[in-house]
């Protein structure tokens, strides 16, 4: 893991990235916004047949939650791909989200109010 | 090909948990924006990218090119689970004006940016400041001080920036958890006030 600040990213890429999209271009859905909550279905049978990446995404989410951009850090992928595996993975029934929350509830007072609460509680 | 991520040390939120919010930490190059998103995550912060298309200003056509580039951009962030229900991310977001791209999928739902700035070095924080009120984002000033002193009294700092009056200002040492914290505190203290 490197620590240093702000230099290039490295990823270590064995195939180019069109190659685990199977050719598709990256995505811009708006189902998955950068801290879209996902989580593996609860049934997993059909799981063996997933190619590896789609797998490798899968397991990393069994047993609770993880944002698409942690899915992306974790899987060193570029954002764009994990969004283009991510919409056939919920499309197929593989993973579940929680739904993001409409811009106009987020500036909303409760939120704030338990951001500042949790800070205060943690650091306070 | 499991074993590569064992490093990674990924946490699972709880089921329970409902609210993904976010603030973006935005500042010049190497301002101190990791070092802030590092001090005050509960995960090891992680890096991801963006990979985007722009159109080039001339062709190079030697090869036959398309006329595009590709360019990616980094993104550290790092999470502060703040209830059961509530997590909140911090995403450290570069300033230069070439990744509008990445503006337009980071502002999109955030609550509010904490601008980290050098006192030493103002000017390069004009790009950022530019970015963050072309997209609306609500912002307070972090001067991020690294050997304690302040080379500018907090007037000369807002006339720099051409602040509003009611923009907050703080200082903070990112390396400290506490003074982190409280920057962050003075951020949402002034979202509330705007939602009044």
């Amino acid at each position: 893991m490197t620590t240093s600040e702000e230099h290039e990213p490295e990823f270590d890429a064995l195939v180019r990235p069109y190659v685990i999209t199977n050719g598709r271009g990256f995505s811009d859905s708006d189902r998955f916004d950068l801290v879209t909550l996902v989580t593996a279905a609860p049934d997993q049978q059909r799981k063996a047949h997933l190619g590896p990446e789609k797998r490798e995404l899968v397991e990393l989410c069994e047993g609770g939650y993880l944002s698409v951009a942690e899915i992306a850090g974790h899987m060193k992928l570029p954002i764009g791909i994990i969004k283009v595996l991510l919409t056939d993975l919920a499309e197929d029934g593989y993973i579940l989200t929680r739904a993001p929350i409409p811009p106009a509830q987020l500036a909303d007072i409760q939120v704030l109010q338990e951001v500042l609460d949790g800070l205060q509680a943690r650091f306070g | 090909m499991d074993s590569k991520h064992v490093s990674g040390e990924k946490t699972l939120l709880h089921d329970k948990v409902q609210i993904a919010a976010k603030i973006l930490v935005v500042g010049h190059f190497a301002v101190g924006k990791t070092t802030f998103i590092g001090t005050l995550s509960e995960i090891p912060p992680l890096r991801t990218e963006e990979t985007m298309t722009q159109a080039a200003a001339h062709i190079d056509d030697l090869k036959g090119t398309t006329g595009k580039t590709t360019t990616t951009v980094a993104m550290d962030f790092g999470r502060l689970t703040l209830n059961e229900r509530l997590v909140l991310y911090l995403f450290g977001t570069p300033g230069q004006q070439r990744f509008v791209q990445v503006w337009e999928d980071m502002t999109r739902g955030a609550l509010g940016a904490l601008v980290l700035v050098d006192p030493q070095r103002l000017k390069e924080s004009f790009a950022v400041m530019d970015l963050v009120e072309k997209y609306g984002v609500p912002y307070a000033i972090a001067v991020n001080h690294f050997d304690g002193t302040l080379a500018r009294s907090e007037e000369e700092l807002r006339e720099a920036l051409d602040l509003l009056p009611e923009t907050p200002v703080v200082t903070c040492d990112a390396r400290d958890e506490k003074s982190s914290a409280n920057a962050l505190v003075a951020l949402v203290r002034y979202l509330q006030s705007r939602t009044r």
